[in-house]
């Protein structure tokens, strides 16, 4: 009998332990409303997982991680077409290019971040198919499994205080008018830094979070965080129009060219006169 | 609401923290300074230190500044800076030599993002081995029509002074274009 059955009857954090406990080695495919999630196991460790059908390559999870420039990133994948991520991190770190720990450290992430979003599935169904490893020529990395259940269901009720808190991700922010006196004591993470560059009235929450590839957990997180610090306010609602700056197809290189049109404000001269005449009286 | 942003940029200890302080109407978020309770104080390894500053124009238009980020390790978070910046100011310290070459890389690199007009600020004039403005334009390469003025960043008026030559720049390049 394969293991088969609905999420609502037999949750995820379940089907882990039993996955560790029976130190399965096999692929669980899971079908929930926002997704499909591939999870590979050996000896009842997670080694692998991908989402809807979609496997990032390595350059991409590198510069999602901070370790390239998105520019490295699209010269090494133009590269490297057709070579398997192994070949490739080989490649990077004989080349000095990066290290092995970022390597492992960026794939480790990325495959327990993706875990994390299955944990918030709560409908769908599942199936876990005995030794099938889809995992050729793929960077694999073992993690045990009590520790992705324990910051899983950590994470499962943040995510539920997160989502009461912050319900609306179509909104915009701005930095706070009076921000609270104790700002200058703040550290930001690189993250958090990133989705400060954009703090616009005129870039709602989600668009802020796909420029920076961000997951809607990593983005409620962060806007979590800076609204308690005060740093900024939620404004409502933005121009239906509008978009970051290079949102529209910043991925693909279609939209390199003309990222210079994008980069530079289309800027009125009357504006300039403003600021010119406001600085001069301060 | 509209925002601008104005980018701040230069070598370490250049001033960019000091000069945004200057100008800037809120006290300025430096992320370089340490939360003070001991267990938090160990700066974790992504702590990013940056600046940024506010100027309120009207009621419909706010200035931003930003200062780059210190750490040479997130040299790759300027170009995610530099999206959508109006112009940008390099900072110089006029007394340390050895700091110029790296400001002509920084100048380099924020020239390359984004075609916008940006000036040279000869930063510590007040200090007596500050080296003059003019020198600078030469030892830096600085193109043609682009202006290095000498300022002092922990003075608001030569702050303000700054702030304006990069604004006449840029009215200066829309006059160019038309
Ligand atoms: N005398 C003098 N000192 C300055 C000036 N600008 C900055 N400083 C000092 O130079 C040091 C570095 O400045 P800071 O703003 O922190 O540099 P940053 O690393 O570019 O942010 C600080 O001790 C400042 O007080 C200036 O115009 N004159
Ligand atoms: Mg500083």
């Amino acid at each position: 009998m394969a293991l088969k059955g609905r999420l609502q009857d037999f949750g995820i954090t379940q089907l882990l332990n039993l996955i560790n406990l029976a130190r399965k080695t096999g692929t669980l495919y899971v079908e929930g409303q926002k997704g499909e999630a591939q999870l590979c196991f050996r000896e009842g460790k997670l080694i692998y997982a991908f989402m809807d059908g979609v496997e990032d390559s390595l350059p991409l999870l590198l510069q999602r991680a901070g370790k390239l420039t998105s520019e490295q990133a699209q010269t090494i994948m133009a590269h490297v077409r057709g070579k398997s991520d192994r070949d490739v991190a080989l490649m990077l770190i004989q080349a000095k290019h990066i290290q092995q720990q970022d390597v492992s450290d960026s794939v480790r992430q990325h495959m327990l971040n993706l875990v994390y979003r299955v944990f918030g599935w709560n409908e769908g169904s599942f199936h876990f198919e005995p030794s099938e490893l889809p995992v050729q020529g793929k960077l694999t990395t073992p993690v045990a499994l009590e520790n992705v259940i324990m910051e899983g269901s950590r994470r499962l009720k943040e995510w539920e205080r997160l989502q009461d808190e912050l319900p609306d991700l179509d909104i915009a922010l701005k930095f706070a008018d009076r921000p609270t006196t104790p700002l200058r004591d703040i550290n930001l993470s690189v993250e958090e830094w990133r989705v400060i560059s954009f703090i616009n009235p005129s870039n709602t929450i989600r668009q802020v979070a796909q420029y920076n590839n961000m997951t809607e957990f990593q983005i409620r997180k962060i806007v979590y965080s800076l609204l308690q610090a005060g740093l900024v306010q939620i404004v409502r609602p933005p121009r239906p129009a509008a978009t970051p700056p290079g949102s529209a197809g910043e991925k693909g290189q279609a939209a390199q060219a003309d990222a210079s049109a994008v980069r530079r404000p289309a800027v009125k001269r009357s504006l300039v006169h403003k600021l010119i005449d406001r600085i001069r009286e301060l | 609401m509209q925002t601008l942003k104005i980018v701040v940029t230069g070598p370490f200890s250049s001033g960019k923290t000091e000069f945004i302080q200057s100008i800037s109407e809120i006290d300025v978020v430096s992320t370089e300074r340490k939360i003070s309770r001991s267990a938090e104080r160990i700066k974790s390894a992504t702590t990013v230190a940056m600046d940024f500053g506010r100027i309120t124009i009207d009621e419909d238009l706010i200035l931003y500044l930003f200062g780059t980020p210190g750490q040479r390790r997130f040299d790759f978070m300027w170009e995610i800076l530099s999206e959508g910046m109006l112009g940008f100011i390099v900072l110089v310290d006029s007394t340390r030599p050895e700091t110029f070459r790296e400001a002509r890389r920084i100048l380099d690199t924020f020239r390359s993002y984004s075609p916008v007009p940006y000036i040279v600020a000869a930063n510590k004039q007040d200090m007596e081995d500050a080296w003059p403005a003019e020198d600078l334009k030469i030892v830096l390469q600085v193109e043609e029509g682009v202006k290095v003025v000498p300022c002092v960043a922990v003075k608001k008026d030569s702050v303000k002074q700054v702030l304006l030559e990069l604004l006449y720049s840029i009215l200066e390049l829309m006059d160019e274009e038309e």
